[in-house]
């Protein structure tokens, strides 16, 4: 992979008034009940990976496992309890107050769970904030503002209040205002949680769009593992605090590293998740079909055509090659069998 | 027995009463007792009793404990007095430079910064004071007298009134728009027509030096506090006495430190007014959702534009009632500091209420109250103006305002300078109607009130002697009837029924400091005061509110007369019962109620606002009438907040018995008006307004945690 931009080492959030202590104490080795009994609220517990430039990292997990309290840590809106967060090689921890502005001004963007709007300032004014906190003119950031609206697809709008939009127009305008400044770094705290289906997907095909044009590296927060499928290129689970895995969708989705993680994914659409390379037969065979398909397609777009088939379906790589091959029987007990046993 | 494992509170409560009453009618008054004043005058007896305290000597009659215990606190106005008097004369001498004399001079510290601080006030009101009415005062604070008397013709000319009236109104539509402004015009004109426009500008200057200094204030302390446990904990127990402390108490005090004149009332107001806006920062500041806060971080704020432009705007809506209470209390101490010695329409007020001549008083007290008025419009607007990008104006668009404001400026001085031919030897009235020498419809008021009084004497009479023989007397005795040790006993058990221990420690020891001093009588007859308003007052504004709230129209109208009749400064609520019964307790009553009746009727309509929507539907839907709807589902649920406009109604009822003592009554605030006259007056001042202010407390202590309990039984914490 390309450079890190994000990396995280053995980073602990304990929330209390001597968490600090009470970590030194433990030797690394937290445990959310016996730190519950004495006050203390595990919020992050030994959390340790990196996210690569242009990468995008989706964090999952039941409500108040620590995802959210996980991104504050790295935009250090608070202060780890414990370990190391460097971004892009600068030690987060060691920056003083100027340098941490600086970087939030020039890196980070921020969308939040709950929109975090400012309630006295209108749209494009909300919107052109962050620009005018560091200074830029006024005219330029009502410029910019300005198309950061239409690009959200809020124009018409950009003079109304917070109070007077929707939730996910509101949830839009948080986007909008994260994106003005165009950071490199992008945490987005469930951005599109308050959207309907529709409009959710119209943004996640517009963020997926967005994202292949900036290649900003990302971290996700987000409930739904069918949106964490369509745009993560990995994802972290966690539990308590703790990232139970952390991995690409296919692997998470076969190998499932705990048990947790196994039930969490249990009821996930496999087709959806694997691509053709996950289930083939290796074994070299002749008995091929016309058919081909690549390796690297996803079940669910090429099951229809292979389910068509009679014979056994060859699959080949970029160039073409025969690398394997897939029964259409393969392919239903992909997509039940996951199933089967699961309930 | 059922009944009593049903309702063990209702139980608890009669067995409270059955106490207290046996209590009462246990207890005998001594044969010797003279009602208040027997108590501890400081005149010499032989039968006095005499104790002596950190070199004090407390005198008084001694009576049996039970019925009214010993004045134990006695020494505390003496002491206070002393300890004032010794840290202006005697604490920490220093050496300071003085400008007049070119040499160092001995002073003890205190005595240095009270000057300087009253140099200070001085030098501000003074400034704007000589902008509006023109005098030589600033220009010599930057130079000398001497300089002045060579060159005479630097003295500021102050405004033509034709260019403030102008500016007041443009002003005005740059904040708000066309009727703000037209309310601004016509209410400098109406000041300047009536021959009011030196007294109001004086009191005008003062404000605009007060209500600023206020709110900075406030604020600056309210983040403090919002930002340091630690300030915060230090500030709590004082801004607590100072919301029940009425304000004559405080004048007093700054009455020995500041001495007599505008600057003292500057200060004395910032006193009163900093505290409630310090509570309404702190409560806006705790109220904004934390991720906002880090939505402004995240944006790269420094900790300046943080509090500026996201923590301040935020909270932005308890901060402006903030500055509402603000100018309230200006206002309302703008008149009283009268008694201080500030000049301006509190002084023609006061001056017109002592004169009887009700006509006048009226005319001065609709000023302040249109000024009043005007200012926290104004105030309320800018807070609420919002800046158009889009607008694509033209130079002349983007600086009309200005335009105009020069427009009329030269029009203002040419206006002013034709004047001086108009009205050749006589007052050039347009430069300044002087006072008096307006229209005045004094005649007309006092010929209105004589009218009154001739066609109504009988009825009014009638009435007036009806209340005070048949209900207020009786009232009274029944509370002066009162031992000590029963009122105690309520106090406490009424505390310990709704609090536990703790509030009722918290009330015993607030009682005890009033049954200790030596004015537990007058403090009874304060209370007898107070309840009779209060529970006036509560019965109306509880019905007015409840029938307004009907309808969504009237709801808004009402709270729109509410918020208008608070920002009438208190004493203007003298004038018109003054105007219709006289000198007697049923004025100062009816004060209270008008007054105490404004929180009561918009708590009740906020409280019964403040009920879900939902649950309204639901109820609708379950198909419950109108009626029941309100007892079954509206009440329970909007009487606790309802309970804190009762809270509010005993405040406001405590401020007005005791501003009444201006009219003559015989409680607290008559030795508090006595006070201010008295050399040695500070300590009882202070203390007397302590006694008020625990009153206060008590039944706050008492009313605030019951509704912390009620609201977490229903769910709506
Ligand atoms: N400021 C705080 N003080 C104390 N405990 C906190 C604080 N913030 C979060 N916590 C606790 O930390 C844990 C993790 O919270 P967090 O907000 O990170 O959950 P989450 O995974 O984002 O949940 P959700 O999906 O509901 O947003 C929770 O148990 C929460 O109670
Ligand atoms: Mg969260």
């Amino acid at each position: 992979m390309s450079e890190t931009v994000i990396k995280c080492e053995s980073v602990y959030k304990i929330f209390g008034e001597n968490a600090k202590k009470m970590l030194e104490e433990s030797n690394g080795n937290v445990d959310a009940k016996t730190f519950q009994e004495k006050g203390c609220i595990v919020g992050v517990n030994n959390a340790s990976f990196e996210v690569a430039k242009g990468e995008m990292l989706v964090v999952m997990g039941l409500s108040g496992s620590g995802k959210s309290t996980l991104l504050r840590c790295i935009s250090r809106l608070t202060d780890a309890t414990g370990g190391k967060i460097f971004i892009e090689g600068q030690d987060l921890l060691e920056l003083n107050n100027k340098e941490l502005i600086e970087l939030r001004r020039s890196k980070m963007g921020m969308v939040f769970q709950s929109f975090a709007l400012l309630p006295h300032k209108t749209v494009v004014e909300n919107i052109a904030f962050p620009l005018q906190i560091k200074g830029t003119k006024t005219e330029e950031s009502i410029n910019r503002a300005m198309e950061m609206v239409k690009l959200v697809g809020l124009d018409g709008r950009e003079n109304y209040f917070p109070r007077e939009l929707s939730g996910g127009q509101q949830q839009r305008v948080g986007i909008a205002r994260s994106l003005a400044v165009e950071p490199d770094i992008w945490f987005l705290d469930e951005p599109f949680s308050a959207l309907d289906p529709l409009i959710r997907k119209e943004m996640q095909d517009e963020f997926l769009r967005l994202q292949e044009k900036l290649q900003k590296t990302i971290m996700f927060i987000t409930h739904d593992f069918d949106e964490a499928l369509k745009l993560a290129d990995r994802i972290a689970i966690m539990k308590d605090g703790i990232i139970e895995q952390l991995d690409t969708p296919a692997n998470i989705v076969l190998n499932p590293a705990t048990e947790y993680v196994r039930k969490f994914t249990e009821e996930v659409p496999r087709e959806k998740v694997l691509i053709i390379e996950d289930v083939m037969d290796t074994s070299s065979n002749d008995n091929l079909g016309d058919l081909k398909v690549s390796k690297d397609e996803i079940i669910e777009n090429v099951a229809e055509k292979i389910l068509t088939q009679e014979k056994i379906v060859a699959v080949v790589d970029s160039g073409n090659n025969i690398v394997g091959s897939i029964k259409p029987s393969k392919i239903i007990d992909t997509v039940f069998g996951g199933r089967k046993n699961g309930s | 027995m059922e009944y009593l494992k049903k309702y063990p509170k209702l139980f608890q409560w009669l067995f409270l009463l059955v106490v207290f009453f046996a209590l009462c009618f246990a207890i005998d008054v001594p044969e010797t007792y003279k009602f208040i004043r027997g108590q501890a005058e400081f005149v010499k007896d032989p039968n006095q009793s005499v104790y002596f305290f950190l070199g004090k000597e407390v005198r008084y009659y001694a009576f049996d404990v039970f019925w009214r215990l010993p004045p134990l606190l006695g020494w505390l106005p003496i002491w206070i007095n002393d300890s004032l008097f010794f840290l202006m004369n005697e604490w920490m001498p220093m050496e300071f430079w003085n400008e007049d004399t070119q040499e160092f001079k001995t002073r003890p510290i205190l005595l240095q910064i009270s000057r300087n601080l009253t140099a200070f006030m001085t030098f501000l009101i003074e400034l704007i004071r000589e902008i509006l009415l023109g005098g030589l005062e600033t220009i010599v604070a930057f130079t000398s007298w001497d300089f002045i008397d060579a060159y005479p013709w630097l003295e500021l000319p102050g405004l033509p009134w034709t260019i403030v009236a102008a500016g007041a109104a443009i002003l005005s539509y740059k904040l708000s728009g066309k009727g703000l402004a037209l309310f601004a015009g016509l209410t400098m004109i109406y000041i300047s027509i009536f021959g009011q426009w030196k007294p109001s500008m004086q009191t005008l200057s003062f404000i605009l030096v007060a209500a600023p200094l206020s709110f900075i204030f406030g604020l600056g302390l309210g983040i403090a506090a919002y930002k340091s446990k630690r300030v915060e904990k230090a500030l709590y127990p004082i801004l607590l006495v100072m919301q029940t402390m009425p304000q004559y108490a405080v004048l007093v005090p700054a009455l020995v430190l500041f001495g007599v004149g505008d600057h003292a009332a500057v200060i004395i107001t910032m006193v009163v007014a900093v505290p409630p806006m310090i509570l309404l920062t702190i409560l806006g500041l705790r109220a904004i959702p934390p991720e906002v806060i880090e939505a402004g971080r995240m944006s790269g704020c420094t900790n300046w534009q943080l509090m500026l432009k996201v923590l301040i705007p935020t909270a932005r809506r308890d901060i402006l009632i903030g500055v509402n209470q603000v100018i309230m209390v200006c206002f309302s101490m703008a008149v009283i500091s009268a008694f201080i010695g500030a000049k301006g329409l509190g002084f023609n007020l006061l001056l017109a209420l002592n004169q009887l001549n009700i006509g006048l008083a009226l005319e001065a007290g609709l000023c302040i109250s249109l000024i009043a008025i005007l200012l926290d419009k104004m105030s309320l607007a800018w807070a609420n103006k919002q800046t158009d990008y889009f607008g694509n104006l033209t130079f002349f668009q983007r600086n009309k305002n200005v335009i105009f404001f020069a427009a009329s400026f030269v029009i203002g001085i040419i206006l002013a300078y034709v004047g001086t031919f108009i009205f050749k030897g006589s007052f050039n009235y347009l430069f300044e109607i002087p006072h008096n020498k307006g229209i005045s419809t004094a005649d007309f008021w006092n010929k209105g009130v004589d009218w009154i009084f001739d066609t109504f004497f009988v009825y009014i009479k009638a009435f007036n002697t009806w209340l005070i023989q048949d209900v207020l007397q009786p009232m009274r005795a029944l509370y002066l009837r009162m031992p000590a040790v029963a009122t105690l006993v309520l106090a406490v058990g009424a505390g310990y029924l709704i609090g536990g221990i703790r509030s009722a420690l918290v009330v015993a020891a607030l009682t005890l400091f009033i049954a200790l001093s030596p004015w537990w009588d007058r403090a009874l007859v304060t209370l007898y005061m107070a309840t009779f308003g209060v529970v006036i007052s509560c019965l109306i504004g509880f019905t007015v509110g409840t029938l307004c709230f009907q309808n969504k129209k009237s709801a808004a109208f009402m709270l729109g007369v509410c918020d208008i009749f608070q920002t009438f400064p208190s004493f203007v609520y003298l004038i018109p019962v003054m105007m219709l019964f006289g000198i007697t307790d049923t004025s100062v009553l009816i004060a209270v109620i008008v007054y105490a009746t404004i929180p009561a009727t918009r708590y009740t309509i906020e409280g019964l606002r403040s009920v879900p929507v939902g649950l309204h539907e639901a109820a609708t839907m379950s198909g419950v009438n109108k009626f029941q709807r309100l007892t079954k589902i509206e009440f329970p649920l909007a009487f606790p907040h309802m309970m804190l406009g009762l809270n509010q109604t005993i405040v406001f009822a405590l401020f007005m018995v005791i501003i009444g003592a201006f009219i003559g009554t015989e409680d607290l605030g008559q030795y508090i008006l006595k006070a201010l006259s008295d050399k040695n007056g500070a300590g009882i001042g202070l203390t007397l307004g302590i006694c008020v202010a625990f009153i206060g407390l008590i039944f706050d202590n008492l009313i605030r945690t019951w509704v912390e309990k009620r609201k977490k039984h229903l769910g709506i914490a």
